[in-house]
């Protein structure tokens, strides 16, 4: 009965209700324009990059079209790979990395619970005081940072200043608000009812956090990791600060300080460098980007 | 298993008090329901209970032994959350086992105690799956199942079953009575829900602006209210509250309601209500169910009086009847033939042998 009705109601087909198709074709024609703009922008330094880094130097040199490579060669990517000071660079950012994230993680997943749960005298405000430290810029920081090492080696005697492992102190101050901050509010989104059942289930504070929390706002934890691990991968000021001995440098401030000699810039080694320091945070984000991006837009809306 | 007492309970937050001293045995296998509206301080007392919230001031105790300073792991309770709070990374299997797992209790019992509570509560097929893959219901099951394979002393409800549907709770609320026939936990359940608590309940507590109006079996409240409060918050429809005095009249005692309407008391009720002043503000207590239509075989105590009806509610079984006494509104309940029609004056008997008066101002039953 209801189908006769509707046949009988149905308009001749050529008639258009509304424009829900026409402004969504446009709206997506519009989306690809931007979309195309944007990511010629952004993927045009890096085309450069790889099209200079395949290049001698004299090709660099000469008047030719700098878009494109005539005789392509990888005697760059050879020179660097197999150049111990490069090698050494990349295994100090390696490791100064990862241990910075070790380093953060292991501070600020506490902090925040410890924030984010138990209700102490003063923990919002400390919340907010966690928060307004990463506001500080770090080119305000460095100095008093330095004459800070500076003490500590003139009253103690332990060098830290020019060691790649001074790194583990300072990086941590960029590091640790964010990832904490993020980490409250990532804690924040669980109910409260959790920790309320696992506390009379018979959980410790510890527990709770390590058996209930940190597996469910894993993907923001991991979001905070990769946030930690870029920030420590990519810093420049700090390490060209604190380190100055050419063993002792991180690839951004090693590339730039060896491979740049007076006024001479060895653009193909450089451009190299660049690319391969650029890799490992690539590789990080395309496997856990989906982890990234559930993280930062945790709490926007209930999962 | 064991009995919990509370003694003169107070719960300040800053300058407000919540609970205000409150008094409460609950025995050894009794299932108790903390019913009033919501902010009447019924959360609160349980979440003192459970160790969530200090208390401000009295004493709880949990088998005898004061708990006012012991963590909720070591109380020896179980809770089931509103929310259900299942840990969302783990099975279900797993979620019942947590509190075992935390204690160390060997894998063979704590697999036996899982097996049993999952068959108790007809969830086996759903052992292995995460909690987002279940319903509410089946969710609410799995909360319970955690509480019961701890078999803890005391089983605490904080308002389990709001989140479902009309259907479901109904269902779950057979569920839960069920449940405790076999394992006979003593049982504190927390709902803004009369009816949930009158099902469910050995004894209600019916709380209201953090103090206990009333204390009693189903029956007890609805039948012999202490106060106004719990004479309206109890039953559905509502009782009806119509403001009326005593009258001495050729010797007898008179209840009159209206200008045109007034009754004698039935003896019983006379000789209880002879000796309240004749000048108080007194209000008449009734249910819908004691105002039906009119007919030929009225017993004692049943006197008729003539209205005109504003609005029927024919719900099937029972119409329910609308109208004014000067200006008071009033439910009656009648039969669906008894000819009750929107606007058309109607015959309605008043059993005055289920009466209740109560003083107008403070409220209290007399």
């Amino acid at each position: 009965m209801s189908t006769l009705a509707i046949d009988k109601a149905g308009p001749s087909r050529k008639v258009k209700y509304g424009s829900m198709s026409r402004d969504r074709a446009w709206a997506l024609r519009w989306s690809y324009f931007f979309l195309v703009l944007f990511a010629i922008f952004f993927l045009t330094p890096p085309i450069y990059m790889l099209i200079t880094s395949l290049k001698s130097s004299a090709e660099i040199s000469a008047a030719t079209n700098p878009w494109w490579v005539f005789h392509p060669t990888l005697s760059n990517y050879v020179e660097l790979l197999t150049s111990n000071q490069f090698l050494r660079f990349f295994w100090n950012s390696s490791i100064v990395s990862l241990a910075v994230v070790l380093v953060t993680m292991l501070i600020s997943v506490p902090a925040a619970f410890a924030l984010a749960r138990m209700k102490f005298w003063g923990s919002a405000t400390l919340a907010t005081g966690v928060f307004l430290t990463y506001l500080i810029p770090d080119s305000l920081l460095f100095i008093p940072l330095f004459k800070m090492l500076a003490m500590v080696q003139e009253l103690t005697g332990i060098t830290l200043l020019n060691r790649w492992y001074v790194l583990l102190f300072i990086y941590p101050t960029l590091t640790v608000p964010f990832c904490t901050w993020i980490m409250i509010g990532y804690f924040a989104s669980i109910p409260k009812e959790l920790d309320e059942a696992a506390l009379i289930d018979g959980a410790s504070w510890l527990q709770t956090l390590t058996r209930i929390f940190i597996p469910v706002a894993l993907p923001g934890l991991i979001a905070a990791t990769i946030f930690a691990f870029t920030v420590s991968w990519a810093q420049f000021l700090y390490p060209l600060v604190f380190t100055t001995s050419v063993d002792q440098l991180v690839l951004p401030v090693g590339i730039t300080t060896t491979l740049i000699k007076g006024d001479v810039f060895n653009w193909g080694q450089i451009m190299t460098g660049a690319l391969l320091g650029a890799a490992p945070p690539l590789i990080i984000y395309a496997f856990l980007m989906d982890y990234y991006i559930a993280g930062l837009t945790a709490g926007a809306t209930k999962g | 298993m064991a009995d919990v007492a509370l003694r003169k309970v107070v719960k300040r937050y800053d300058d407000v008090e919540a609970v205000r001293g409150i008094d409460l045995d609950i025995a050894d296998h009794e299932f108790i329901v903390l019913v009033g509206p919501s902010g009447c301080g019924k959360s609160t007392t349980l979440r003192m209970i459970a160790g969530l919230e200090d208390i401000s001031d009295g004493d709880i105790m949990i088998g005898g032994d004061v708990v006012n300073d012991v963590p909720p792991k070591d109380r020896d309770i179980a809770m089931v959350f509103q929310n259900y709070a299942l840990y969302p990374h783990m099975t279900v299997a797993e979620n019942m086992s947590f509190g075992l797992r935390l204690k160390h209790y060997p894998k063979a019992e704590i697999k036996a105690r899982v097996t049993e509570a999952a068959r108790l509560l007809d969830i086996t097929d759903l052992i292995d799956r995460k909690p987002k893959q279940l319903s509410g219901g089946q969710r609410q099951r799995v909360a319970m199942g955690r509480a019961i394979v701890r078999n803890p002393k005391v089983f605490l409800f904080d308002e389990p079953l709001s989140n479902l549907d009309a259907k479901l709770r109904v269902q779950m609320r057979i569920e839960i009575k069920k449940v405790h026939q076999k394992v006979r936990t003593t049982t504190v359940y927390v709902t803004h829900d009369q009816v949930e608590a009158m099902t469910l309940a050995d004894r209600v507590v019916v709380m209201n602006k953090g103090r206990i109006e009333q204390i009693g079996t189903p029956n007890e409240l609805y039948h012999k209210p202490a106060t106004r409060f719990v004479a309206g918050f109890i039953g559905s429809p509502a009782m009806n509250f119509i403001p009326c005095r005593l009258e001495d009249v050729g010797g007898t005692l008179q209840l009159r309601l209206t200008d045109r309407i007034a009754f004698a008391l039935p003896p019983a009720r006379a000789a209880r209500y002879n000796a309240l002043p004749r000048t108080d503000k007194l209000l008449l207590g009734i249910r819908p169910e004691h105002l039906t239509e009119s007919h030929a075989h009225l017993g004692p105590g049943v006197e008729t009086f003539d209205t005109v009806l504003d609005v029927t509610e024919p719900m099937g079984m029972e119409t329910l009847v609308y109208f004014g006494l000067d200006g008071t509104p009033v439910c009656g309940r009648v039969d669906p033939n008894a000819g009750a029609t929107d606007g058309a004056p109607m015959r309605l008997a008043m059993d005055l042998n289920n009466m209740h008066l109560l003083n107008e101002e403070t409220g209290i039953v007399l």
